[in-house]
């Protein structure tokens, strides 16, 4: 028999596709996610639109959000706590925005898809489609929130006469490592909840003790150089941030180096440990979700 | 180039149930069961650590279907039908045995997949066509169609939240009868709106069976399965054990359904029951005094239960659930409903009770009797799965507009009179 991959990466035998049952790790057949982008396209709209129906603010809560996050992290954190931004020149209201948008970025994207799966139990039972689209698409869904936001931290850039530098030709490339790294997390995460549901009532909990472990709040320079900062960048979130703020805030801002290599290498570790992973507890997912 | 459009060769599906692998588990649950298999495995080394139970939903089904070929699959509830569609729609894998397909596979399990309550009827066409396989042009070209074909017509902008069920489902199904692949799954999907609109996706599916599809179809209604398919096979305890041409395969179904049905008995000893009482057999009898499958409803018919006591008690009631084929009981009735002082005597000994089933009180269909006995408020001694079955022919109902089966368990005839 002539064994061939077909477009939909399936093996197939003489123009057969074949479904049998999968054993240990399986191919990510990415070809075959690739051929359903117009599903995902549709489910992130529909993500979205769902969202912004059924909110009566709808796109003010997209604003209002990170805004007031911002303002409360300022009166709390700098003008009580004393927490400064690393340049003197930087406002904290600026430094701290520049934070929340990859951050809440990531922390909505777990929130979502952390719960996408066994919230679209009937579309696994009912209809096959590569499962990867779900938690892609949770993830995807937040970028409206973020486009929203990110214009926000324009107006807020402008106010206090920011100016972004050069680097700023950088931002789609941290853009791309949030969204790894929100993918990466996630899958772990949307795949545990389908065995293990009591994952949906961590992840709150997780999001909230990451953002203090993350450079939301503080500048990286905060952290002592040295081993205990090398740690600390084994945070993805670390490098995800330290970019954002590198790339937006202007020349005043420290590249974060080589600890932003360790956060890169981590996100990779992840977000392909993720995929295999997924893909792996895939085959059980109509049986037990 | 072959002409097969789809094979299965010894598909298998096992699910366990009840056991640890009931279905989702909790972390917790995990731990502990992960902490107490070591420490069993001390205490009982050689036990099986598994308690589950397995269920095989469906067993060395082998099947091949042509391309162009309209295939049936029939069989009681929970033979395995659903999951033989989920298996070949690629929704689970199988447990054992491989699926051989060639050309797109569109499945239809349910009406409606994906629908968002807060999305207008717009927008789930758009979204529905997506999940069930079709591109975005293909969507966009078939739009026109299908709002046409659903007759939701101005309600096209409003939210489905506000849609009645029949619009609902009339939307959902438009969308789903204009996917066009090159194999189709269907399941069991028009049983849903009014007779006419099934009518209507009946016609669309005979359209598709015309064309050269190769149509894959589950259904109870062995009038849409006869009309539709050429062929088909019978699915039972999730292993094939008929298969041929549509009509026939039909016909010894249902034979063997009202076969099984109108009477049960069972050897000494082996009926239901118990030391004090004991079953022995359960009868279906139509109004001349023969055992009957089939019954008119335009006559009176009776259930006979033959037991042997050995023990008297008082608190014995011998009775039965009348059931419809889906399951949904009609009506339980015991000796002991009427007067007390008209209520049968019972010493110890074999005795028969006869229940007699009024004329002008079921509608047509399948229905079964689950002898029901027990101590009145102590225990049961019988409850079981359905020991007979019968179908009843709609005979009582005499008026000219009643053409149609109406819906309902029963259909008795109502008065009705001018009051104003």
């Amino acid at each position: 028999m002539n064994r061939v991959a077909n477009p939909t990466g399936h093996l197939t035998t003489d123009k057969f596709v074949v479904y049998e049952r999968g054993r240990g790790w399986v191919a990510l057949n990415l070809r075959e996610l690739w051929t359903y982008r117009e599903l995902l396209y549709f489910l992130t709209w529909r993500d979205v639109l769902v969202r912004y129906k059924q909110a009566v603010l709808g796109v003010a809560w997209a604003v209002l959000q990170p805004f007031l996050t911002m303002i409360v992290f300022t009166v709390v954190f700098n003008r009580v706590l004393g927490v400064q931004s690393p340049d003197p020149d930087l406002p904290y209201e600026v430094f701290s925005f520049a934070g929340l948008l990859p951050w809440q970025f990531f922390a909505g994207a777990l929130a979502r898809s952390g719960v996408s799966l066994v919230g679209n139990a009937n579309l696994l039972s009912k209809v096959y489609f590569p499962r990867l689209v779900i938690p892609i698409s949770a993830v995807l869904a937040g970028l409206v929130d973020f486009v929203i936001s990110f214009l926000v931290l324009l107006i807020l850039m402008a106010f206090y006469g920011i100016v972004p530098g050069w680097e700023v030709v950088f931002l789609p490339l941290f853009l791309l490592l949030a969204i790894a790294t929100a993918l990466g997390v996630s899958l772990w995460l949307s795949a545990l909840n389908v065995l293990f549901r009591d994952v949906q009532y961590i992840i709150p909990f997780l999001v909230q003790l990451w953002m203090f472990v993350s450079p939301v709040i503080y500048p990286i320079s905060n952290i002592p150089e040295g081993p205990l900062r090398v740690v600390y960048s084994l945070n993805p979130m670390t490098g995800v941030i330290g970019g954002f703020r590198w790339a937006l805030l202007g020349h005043g801002q420290q590249f974060p180096g080589g600890y932003l290599w360790i956060s890169v290498g981590v996100v990779a570790v992840l977000f392909v440990g993720g995929l295999f992973y997924f893909k792996r507890m895939e085959r059980v997912f109509a049986d037990v979700v | 180039m072959s002409d097969i459009a789809l094979r299965t060769i010894g598909l298998g599906k096992m699910y366990r149930i009840g056991g640890e692998r009931a279905a989702y588990r909790t972390l917790r649950d995990s731990m502990v069961q992960s902490a107490k298999r070591p420490i069993e495995r001390i205490r009982h080394p050689g036990a099986a650590t598994h308690k589950s139970e397995i269920l095989w939903a469906l067993k060395d089904v082998d099947l091949e279907v042509r391309r162009g070929e309209a295939l049936g699959i029939i069989g009681r509830n929970g033979a395995g039908k659903s999951t033989l569609l989920k298996v070949l729609s690629h929704i689970t894998e199988p447990t054992e045995g491989r699926v051989e397909i060639s050309g797109r596979v569109g499945s239809l399990l349910e009406v409606g997949t994906g629908f968002h309550p807060e999305l207008t009827g717009r927008e789930n066409i758009q979204l529905n066509g997506a999940i069930l396989g079709m591109t975005r042009v293909e969507i966009k070209s078939k739009f026109d169609e299908i709002v046409e074909f659903s007759e939701i017509g101005r309600f096209l902008d409003t939210p489905v939240k506000r849609y009645s069920s029949g619009m609902y489902v009339r939307l959902a199904f438009a969308v789903a009868a204009h996917l066009d692949p090159e194999i189709l799954v269907v399941d069991e999907v028009l049983a849903v709106g009014d007779a006419s609109f099934q009518k209507k996706c009946l016609g669309k599916m005979e359209d598709a069976a015309g064309h050269g599809r190769t149509v894959l179809f589950v259904s109870h209604n062995m009038q849409a399965i006869r009309s539709l398919c050429h062929t088909a096979i019978r699915l039972e305890a999730g292993r094939m054990v008929d298969s041929g041409e549509a009509g026939k395969i039909v016909v010894d179904y249902l034979a063997q359904v009202a076969d099984a049905g109108a009477s049960a008995t069972w050897e000494p000893g082996q009926g239901p029951g118990d030391e004090d009482f004991r079953l022995s057999s359960v009868r279906v009898f139509d109004s001349s005094g023969e055992v009957a499958n089939l019954v008119s409803t335009a006559e009176p018919f009776s259930v006979r239960m033959e037991f042997d006591l050995f023990r008297s008690d008082e608190a014995l009631c011998v009775g039965f659930d009348l059931a419809t084929s889906d399951g949904t009981v009609v009506l339980r009735s015991y000796q002991t409903d009427i007067e007390p002082e008209r209520w049968p005597e019972l010493p110890s000994g074999r005795h028969t009770l006869e229940c007699t089933i009024p004329p002008g009180f079921l509608n047509d269909g399948q229905y079964s009797i689950l002898p029901r006995v027990s101590l009145h408020c102590l225990r049961w001694i019988v409850h079981t799965e359905a020991a007979v079955s019968f179908e009843a022919h709609l005979g009582h109902v005499v008026s000219p507009y009643a053409q149609f089966v109406r819906p309902g368990v029963v259909a008795p005839v109502l008065e009705w009179r001018l009051v104003k």
